[in-house]
């Protein structure tokens, strides 16, 4: 009897954000499906776990959260000495600390909104029978050409985002990454021979294989 | 408390302002994330605050670190960024936030960026001193506080700051406000005020009864709108606008807003 539930679309980036993080760590849970084109997550009972109408939430015993990237930063602290340790080696250290949230924060405000923009663009569009709009395409990744840019300088001094351990940081940015090297983006990362080599890290990594499944 | 702030801040021409959904040209030369990195010249005062805050008054997210720096009672300067110059885009700022954006923190030998996560440190290193600004309690307790970061980060404040930008800083900058997009913003906001509205209903700040980080980082953008007829977006919800009262009256606050005076 699993006490964690995700209620949310594994076809998500932010459901599998979650998802992600849970497999990390082996931690049993219950995929509650919120059936997304019928428009579940805009109607009782999701609303009162999400007033924002967004997937994924989540519970674990009485507890209850939304928004993914508060959910994965519970999950990796509640669940610390189990499975991968997505904190940095010593988590105690304030300051190491403050250097993954700094990557959370980029990822959150600078990578993410235009990656999201591109995957929506390129891929999910097509389900809604809409057009890609090329000029959109060609904004966001100019944008998202700079952000990997500093990755790659970044990138070169240290294995991943935060230093030498995979953390939160990488996570985070996987489910977009995944979707993203299905389209023409894909040569953002490919033409940075660090960024490149970072993306093949964490996309190959069980638990990221696990959740494309 | 020492700040040392030197000349006002003339009219600018239109630039593009630091945004958070702007980016600007990465350094190329140092990582500036490693917790030991090379420090930046020193400016050429002599001060005794190991905290060194490099912004400029006028800038949300700059008033977002002020404003955690002063609820802590803590020593620092602030150093003035250039930005009408774009002193932001360039070296030696580039080596603290290879984004660009204003602003960057330095703490002795440790250089941070990205305001939430500048506040998170200071709440975290001086848990100890002045005031508390995380909810007690455990993983469970510090999980809700968490959620409603991420609500601030990701609900609100793509949405308000772009309102704020199109009634304020645009004008800053002699380009015009555009009124189709204020309406369109503002349906968007008003959604989020009303879950806000629901929530204050329950809780008496937004994470927990409180007031954190979470209160905190709205206190900016805010403090902006209130200028403005999106004031009444936010006194129309009498939850709401309780707790908007609340935390704009806070002293800490009161001092950022005088910073902006000199």
């Amino acid at each position: 009897m699993a006490s964690i539930k995700v209620f949310g679309h594994a076809t998500t980036t932010s459901t599998r954000r979650v998802l992600l993080t849970l497999q990390e760590k082996n931690l049993d849970y219950e995929l509650v499906n919120v059936e997304l084109k019928d428009g579940e997550h805009k109607k009782e009972p999701f609303l009162s776990r999400n007033p924002f109408g967004q997937v994924p939430a989540f519970e674990d015993g009485d507890l209850k959260l939304f928004e993914s990237r508060a959910i994965t930063q519970y999950i990796a602290h509640r669940y610390k000495d189990q499975g991968t340790n997505l904190l940095p080696a010593d988590s105690k250290n304030i300051a190491r600390y403050a250097i993954m949230s700094i990557g959370m924060e980029v990822e959150a405000h600078q990578f993410d909104p235009a990656a999201s923009k591109l995957a929506w663009e390129q891929l999910f569009k097509h389900i809604y029978g809409l057009t890609t709009d090329k000029a959109v395409v060609a904004e966001e990744e100019a944008k998202l050409a700079k952000v990997l840019d500093v990755y790659e300088a970044r990138l070169k001094e240290f294995k991943y985002l935060a230093g030498e351990t995979f953390t939160l940081t990488d996570l985070h940015h996987i489910p977009v990454i995944q979707y993203l090297l299905g389209t023409p983006t894909k040569k953002l990362f490919t033409e940075r021979p660090r960024v490149n080599e970072w993306v093949a890290e964490i996309t190959k990594r069980p638990a990221s294989q696990k959740i494309l499944q | 408390m020492r700040t040392i702030l030197q000349g006002s801040l003339l009219p600018p021409p239109p630039i593009k302002l630091s945004h958070s959904s702007l980016l600007f040209s990465p350094s190329h030369s140092h990582s500036n994330l490693k917790f030991t990195s090379k420090s930046s010249p020193s400016p050429p005062t002599i001060t005794m605050a190991s905290i060194k805050v490099h912004g400029v008054p006028m800038s949300t997210a700059t008033m977002r670190v002020l404003a955690a720096l002063y609820e802590k009672d803590l020593d620092f300067e602030l150093i003035p960024v250039d930005m009408r110059a774009g002193a932001h885009k360039q070296e030696p700022f580039v080596s603290l936030n290879p984004f660009g954006q204003i602003p960057a923190l330095q703490d002795g030998d440790l250089t941070l960026f990205e305001s939430r996560a500048i506040t998170e440190y200071i709440a975290d290193e001086y848990s100890e001193k002045g005031e508390k600004l995380m909810c007690p309690g455990c993983n469970k307790v510090k999980a809700i506080t968490k959620v409603w970061l991420n609500v601030e980060g990701q609900q609100f404040d793509p949405i308000a700051s772009k309102i704020a930008f199109e009634r304020i800083f645009k004008g800053m900058f002699g380009m015009t406000t555009d009124p189709a997009a204020v309406q369109e913003l503002e349906g968007k906001l008003v959604r989020v005020l009303d879950i806000y509205e629901a929530r204050l209903s329950k809780s008496e700040f937004l994470a927990c009864d409180c007031f954190t980080l979470a209160d905190l980082h709205h206190l900016p953008v805010i403090h902006y709108l209130m200028g403005t007829d999106s004031k009444t977006l936010f006194e129309s919800r009498p939850k709401v606008a309780e707790w908007v009262k609340k935390i704009t009256a806070r002293p800490a606050w009161a001092k950022v807003v005088d910073l902006q005076k000199q």
